[in-house]
């Protein structure tokens, strides 16, 4: 019944959103606002409709329904009622719901809002994202159906259909398979969500830029309407990217939070297109430049959102055969190239109208520091691109697999990462428009000379790696200019008004969100930064099989194998937990449990490793394997991870300042003021 | 993956007198740390994307004691790489070597980045030679004049 009703009203999505879009489309050609009116009753109808439809389905997870095939998949009965909940977004089917879900309820808000206001780009937005929820939806209700029911056949092999197939009995078994182990986590609870909002709010603006093309609208009106939607989706996005290295780190056990893994990139690759569009924006909102890129940004954007979400979800990563025989591989193929070419075919049609209000002064000026941060992200992303895309290429062609990990993404990005570390430094030095070289030159050389205190005295200290040395003088050169750059916005307000000066500074911030708010981002950045050298360069590892009472030395950290204990858990684990004792240049530090969770269901192991915690750096221990009880021995691995935390704390400080810089404010309405602004400035 | 582990172990043990024996001839047995060194640069087929020094599962941990053993035997790293490509393919390699179709996952990143470059430099030309007067710079949205007078001040350098 429930099933029923779920299936039911996906079926009415689809069709309310397709009458959305074509009835949105027709009524904005042929100049008809009540179509277009009934067009946009048909999308604020679709959320409430997908909103049941995932109802139904936490109704199913929660109420032991294993009858239904998702059901089954993904929960059991060890599960707490929290994680039968979140089993909606647990597995395919569910997953691309949960998709729709949020970009209908997106599509909703965005035309809520200011629906008075965008006239004349609403339409056009209501056909953008009405076409990709239905493709979404039509993947759920054709191919990856969570509604499924289990059948019997009478020779007793197990069949899935919605309705009943003929010779068949209902199954009803009473227990499920369980959330797979690595997922039941409290990182992974949100990181998916995290990860999909991002994904989807970046088809809003993508769908206020294809709204500004059709309707030539070609200034920069889309962009401001779009400024914090835009900022919203890489706030999320950039979220789900830390929650997600966050829970590697905790649970997959090989020391790391980053190991340039299809599906990471898979998230990767809108966010750093999605980062060029963010910094190349400005240059459109101050100097009416780069329209043409600004639209390819945010088409590519879009694309790689879907792309992203194929390649984690059609099973082409793990072989193009694979992909072949799933129906919703092709599907997602050719809406990505349909909506790509069908974008840039409109942009092209379009290019005319699109010329810059204004030309390029100088190399040196700030708008071209921006281009050439554009350029390091694109070399970053088709890195990216190449490297995901190339196993799959070589596969079809040779009939090879080959694998191409991390060695060749940290050789191929690092140089690109260095330039951008050094932009960061510069960009702000640089002002609009004219800047010479001998201009930006004094401003700069003072900086560049102080920041070279950090590797010096990293130098003598006792670091040597050449490497980690640019590294961290970059690193300071760029703390050092964002600093500065506080400073002299603090003392203008402070030589103004009578206000103390961390009072300057605060108002100074608050009345510029964006702009001091992507500063403090970029101080986020400079932290995580600190940590990804840190754990990059100076990482170290040992592993050795230890009986009780033995230790092993890692710098000046020691372990002492202590116990180790066997046991089953109520859930169906079985746990093997050692206790270690962790010492410090001889003094006791306290005890560490490292283990191995066994799941019996799933017949999965899972590494959790026990970590000592400090500011300046990590020890990581990882339990390999142990012999039977009799022996006593335990094999163990140790890394020392430098720095590490300050991954998480740069990460940290990075999503508090995007929330800053996106936090609505009151007298915010960027659109007439921007425009009386320059007109002013022309004035004058 | 404890049966695998103690298939390992058992072999271990049986393995540890003869080395024990014949250590007075032979140099000590392969540590941990060794197996591993070599054990990171590989990928097993079963397990996408983990190294093979890191993966919990019972493949992965047959590879290592195969590893241990070559190296006991006194192979080399390159050697050892070998026998595993040659039993396994390419794939087990953290990145393909440079030969055939491969050569352009090395190739092609670099040259996309230069011919981005190159368009970014024409550009630039191009837009450098346009001799029409610089549109003024609008003020931030908020138009706060402290940002206005900050900007102002990074021109005025010049």
């Amino acid at each position: 019944m429930l099933a029923n009703l779920g299936y039911f009203s996906l079926v009415l999505t689809f069709v309310a959103a397709l009458y959305g879009a074509g009835a949105a489309a027709y009524g904005a050609v042929r100049r008809r606002p009540a179509l277009v009116e009934s067009a946009r009753h048909a999308m604020l109808l679709t959320w409430p409709l997908v909103t049941l439809a995932s109802l139904s389905i936490i109704a199913l997870l929660v109420g032991r329904h294993y009858e239904v095939k998702y059901v089954a998949a993904v929960t059991s009965n060890a599960m707490p009622t929290y994680l039968k909940v979140t089993a909606l977004w647990g597995g395919q089917a569910g997953s691309l719901v949960f998709w729709s879900w949020l970009l209908s309820a997106f599509a909703t808000a965005a035309s809520l809002r200011r629906w008075e206001r965008d006239r004349e780009f609403l339409p056009w937005v209501i056909v953008v994202t009405m076409i990709t929820l239905a493709f979404f939806i039509s993947l759920v209700i054709f191919f990856e159906n969570p509604f499924q029911r289990l059948w019997q056949t009478l020779d007793g092999r197990q069949v899935s259909a919605l309705f009943q197939p003929s010779g068949t009995i209902p199954l009803f078994p009473t227990d499920g398979q369980g959330l797979n182990p690595l997922l039941r986590h409290p990182g992974m609870v949100i990181h998916p969500p995290m990860l999909y909002l991002g994904f989807v709010s970046f088809v809003i603006p993508y769908a206020f830029a294809i709204a500004a093309l059709v309707t030539r609208r070609t200034d920069d009106r889309w962009i401001r309407i779009t400024r914090r939607w835009t900022l919203v989706a890489w706030l999320f996005l950039s979220l789900g990217l830390i929650l997600g290295g966050r829970w590697a780190y905790d649970v997959l056990g090989w020391g790391g939070y980053w190991g340039w893994d299809p599906v990471e990139i898979a998230a990767f690759m809108p966010w750093l297109t999605g980062t060029a569009f963010l910094h190349s924006v400005m240059i459109q909102e101050k100097r009416g430049m780069l329209k043409h890129w600004n639209m390819l940004l945010i088409i590519l954007t879009y694309s790689l959102v879907i792309f992203g979400t194929f390649l984690t979800r059609s099973g082409v990563l793990s072989s193009v055969h694979a992909f072949a025989q799933s129906a919703i591989g092709p599907m997602f193929f050719g809406f990505i190239g349909l909506t790509f070419v069908v974008s840039v075919s409109l942009l092209m049609n379009r290019w005319g109208e699109l010329r810059g209000e204004n030309h390029l002064g100088s190399v040196f000026a700030r708008e071209s520091l921006f281009l050439l941060n554009n350029l390091l992200f694109m070399g970053i992303l088709v890195v990216c691109f190449w490297g995901v895309l190339f196993p799959l290429i070589s596969e079809l062609f040779t009939g090879q697999k080959v694998t191409v990990g991390p060695p060749f993404y940290e050789r191929a990005t690092g140089p690109l990462w260095v330039g951008l570390l050094f932009l960061m430094g510069v960009a702000p030095l640089s002002a609009y428009g004219a800047t010479s070289w001998r201009s930006l030159g004094r401003g700069l050389w003072k900086l560049l000379l102080l920041s070279l205190i950090v590797p010096a005295a990293l130098y003598f200290s006792g670091v040597t790696l050449a490497g980690a040395l640019i590294g961290y003088w970059l690193i300071g050169f760029v703390a050092i200019v964002t600093l500065v750059e506080f400073w002299r916005g603090a003392l203008a307000r402070h030589r103004r008004h009578a206000e103390s000066l961390p009072l300057a500074f605060w108002r100074m911030a608050i009345r510029n969100r964006r702009r001091y708010g992507g500063y403090i981002i970029h101080l986020g950045v400079v932290l995580m930064a600190i940590g990804i050298i840190g754990i990059e360069m100076f990482q170290t590892e040992t592993q050795g099989t230890l009986a009780r009472g033995e230790s092993l030395s890692l710098g000046r950290y020691t372990l002492t194998y202590e116990s180790l204990a066997q046991f089953d858990t109520a859930d169906g684990r079985n746990v093997a937990r050692a206790v270690v004792q962790v010492s410090r240049d001889g003094r006791n530090l306290g005890d560490l449990y490292p283990r191995r969770d066994f799941y019996y269901a799933s017949q999965q192991p899972m590494t959790i490793p026990g970590v000592r915690s400090s500011l300046q750096d990590d020890f990581y221990v990882l339990l390999v394997g142990w012999e039977p009880i009799a022996q006593e021995g335990a094999t163990f691995k140790i890394y020392h991870n430098p720095a590490v935390n300050f991954v998480w704390m740069g990460g940290l400080i990075f999503i508090a300042a995007t929330l800053l810089a996106a936090w609505p404010t009151r007298e915010f309405d960027g659109l007439r003021e921007a425009a009386t602004a320059r007109a002013v400035v022309a004035r004058a | 993956m404890q049966r695998s582990l103690k298939v390992y172990l058992v072999l271990m043990a049986i393995a540890a007198p003869v080395l024990i024996a014949s250590a007075a001839v032979q140099p000590p047995p392969p540590s941990d740390d060794e197996v591993n060194a070599i054990a990171h640069q590989l990928y097993c087929p079963v397990c996408e994307n983990v190294p093979l020094d890191v993966c919990p599962t019972q493949a992965c941990a047959q590879w290592r004691a195969t590893i241990r053993d070559k190296l006991a035997q006194g192979w080399s790293e390159a050697q050892i790489k070998d026998y595993f490509v040659e039993q396994y393919g390419e794939r087990v390699l953290a990145t393909p070597p440079a030969r055939g179709l491969n050569w352009l996952v090395y190739v092609l990143p670099p040259a996309a980045f230069l011919a981005g470059a190159f368009v970014l430099y024409r550009a630039f030309r191009s837009w450098g030679q346009n001799s029409e007067p610089l549109v003024p710079t609008a003020p931030d949205a908020d138009g706060d004049p402290y940002v206005a007078r900050l900007e102002e001040e990074l021109r005025r350098r010049s």
